[in-house]
């Protein structure tokens, strides 16, 4: 089974998300912020982390390269999802170590796809 | 809903007009394709549409019709490996044999653009391949070649097959939705094609490309399609085709597909 780590402030988001992973057959872990995160990380390495780039409190890239920097982190495939929607905001999240980046709203479709384009088909 | 003698009418004006095989029992599909058009020329349903053109209405309304019904095309990269294929052996093969001669592509059934843009990303990697090659689109809705040409795409279809590192390459932002950039879009030439018509005069073309659009044909409209696609290609052209589209292994449907070719 793969495994995903959520992390996201918002339960709802968190909630759908779970769904619509645990639909295309990921083990799902939850995280609500960078520390509740480096817990879990410490507990099971995850295949995907699948992260919201507007955190609050949090310098976005700087998350990402702190995600990137956990042992291990290099085989894992890091997908922002987010409801920023601007080329240049994408472009900075690429850029900071995401592979892949979906916006809000997404459906299962629309993850499935970048998931199996990541070569993560579950 | 659409009564079931409005659908077969609209389903015959289809197979007549265009060799669209439309099937009248998708009551909801029909409804949901017809809704926008209603509204847009200002009729109160799709029935109403249906009924003006019952009474003899004009031919422009008609097409709209069936346009309406006609699939809008494939996604960003749908079927990449053949896409990869294309731009990584086909072309450079057809580069070479052609000496200085621009290599004319034509992308048949081309939806709102997703398939003839991806070429154009691919290719716009290779800028010395992409200098020699000519891309030239067509659909048999005005509409989507008008939509294609402005290549302006929603949020939701920027996020079927188009990686985001493409988005943010060849995409800018305008107002909620995005646009494929300048250099892209004049890259590729449109036109209106009913292929299901006699005497279409296109060609002659190098390579030819009709992945999904022959799928959504009837018998004799598919029959009519074929010659048109292979009277428009060049000596020594080729022909892809990928009508029942179930092969995600490129390798395989480009060689089915050069078995077709003239």
């Amino acid at each position: 089974l793969k495994s995903c780590l959520l992390l996201d402030d918002s339960r709802v988001v968190r909630k759908v998300t779970r769904r619509i992973l645990e639909g295309l057959g990921f083990e799902v872990s939850e995280a609500a912020d960078e520390a509740e995160a480096a817990r879990a990380w410490d507990t099971a390495k995850p295949d995907l982390v699948m992260v919201e780039w507007r955190l609050p409190g949090a310098d976005s890239a700087g998350v990402l390269r702190g995600l990137r920097a956990l042992p291990g982190a290099d085989q894992t495939r890091i997908v922002v999802c987010s409801g920023e929607t601007g080329i240049w905001r994408i472009r900075e999240a690429l850029e900071a170590g995401a592979d892949e980046y979906i916006m809000k709203p997404f459906d299962g479709a629309i993850v499935a796809g970048k998931l199996a384009s990541l070569g993560l088909a579950a | 809903m659409i009564p079931y003698a409005d659908r077969t009418f609209v389903a015959s004006l289809c197979r007549g007009w265009a060799g669209l095989s439309t099937d009248p029992a998708k009551a909801y599909w029909m409804e949901s394709r017809l809704a926008p058009l209603a509204r847009r020329e200002g009729f109160e349903s799709p029935a109403a549409v249906i009924d003006a053109l019952r009474r003899g209405g004009d031919a422009r309304l008609g097409w709209a019709t069936v346009e309406a019904m006609a699939a809008p095309g494939p996604a960003f990269f749908h079927d990449r490996p053949v896409l990869e294929r294309v731009v990584g052996e086909i072309l450079p093969a057809l580069a070479c044999a052609r000496g200085a001669e621009p290599i004319r592509v034509w992308i048949a059934g081309c939806g709102v653009g997703q398939e003839v843009y991806s070429l154009a990303m691919l290719l716009a990697q290779s800028p010395t391949l992409a200098a020699r090659v000519e891309l030239c689109a067509t659909d048999l809705s005005a509409r989507n070649i008008e939509r294609a040409q402005a290549g302006v795409f929603s949020q939701f279809e920027v996020q079927q097959g188009l990686p985001a590192r493409m988005l943010v390459g060849f995409f800018d932002n305008r107002g909620g939705e995005f646009e494929i950039s300048q250099r892209l879009r004049t890259m590729v030439t449109w036109r209106r094609v009913n292929l299901a018509e006699g005497q279409i005069g296109m060609g002659p073309f190098d390579l030819v490309l009709c992945r999904t659009s022959l799928a959504q044909l009837t018998d004799e409209g598919r029959a009519a399609a074929m010659t048109n696609l292979r009277h428009a290609l060049a000596r020594h052209g080729r022909l892809i085709t990928n009508g029942n589209d179930t092969r995600d292994d490129g390798q395989a449907a480009v060689d089915r597909a050069s078995r077709v070719a003239a």
